[in-house]
């Protein structure tokens, strides 16, 4: 699962069935500190999103079963959330690696 | 499943039924030295964990909706544990 802000809509006539009525929206998908990750991509929305929000997604055949009514569905990308408040913590205050030994945690 | 670093928090009031009364949390997979550090990515928590935890991250949709108990559950990535010690040789 993964953020992404909302760019723009997809506009598309002829759809396979059971996608019909869908909003397709144009998104960037971005990493913890909102910067962009790869290229823009469609998703199919369900939770009503605009332009310019920032939005929880999900991969693969879950978006899918995201869907509010066919769940067998061509659909890898769904907005399934819209973010009201995104707290991240700078990683340099934390030791992500795992060194050779006994490495605790706890 | 994956270790991970929890960075932290996503808070969302309007998100999909399955998303409800649980916490998404931005995790970080941990790396060994010299390794390019994995890509962040967001995960539902099952286990209560909060920021600076270090966990266990189911990141397969069957294990998420077992532990979810909703066939139908449109989760990916779940913490499923919260890691106190590895051992690496």
């Amino acid at each position: 699962m993964l953020l992404g802000r909302v760019h723009g809509t997809a506009v598309c006539t002829l759809k396979y069935p059971g996608t019909e009525g869908l909003k397709l929206l144009v998104v960037q998908p971005l990493n913890k500190n909102l910067e962009p990750v790869g290229s823009l991509q469609v998703a199919a929305d369900v939770v009503q999103a605009g332009p310019g929000d920032l939005c929880v997604m999900v991969r693969s055949r879950e978006a899918a079963l995201a869907m509010p009514e066919i769940t067998f569905v061509p659909i890898d990308l769904a907005l399934v959330g819209i973010v009201d408040e995104l707290e991240v913590r700078n990683a340099a205050g934390f030791d992500l690696l795992l060194k050779p030994g006994w490495n605790q945690f706890a | 499943m994956i270790l991970g670093k929890v960075l932290g928090t996503v808070v969302t009031t309007i998100s999909h039924p399955h998303f409800k009364n649980r916490r998404l949390l931005v995790i970080q997979p941990l790396g060994l030295p010299g390794e390019a550090p994995g890509e962040d990515f967001l995960a539902l928590d099952s286990t209560h964990a909060g920021i600076g935890d270090t966990v266990l991250v189911n990141r397969e949709g069957g294990g998420a909706r077992l532990v979810l108990q909703n066939p139908d559950a449109c989760v990916i990535s779940l913490i499923v544990g919260i890691v106190d010690s590895v051992h690496l040789d």
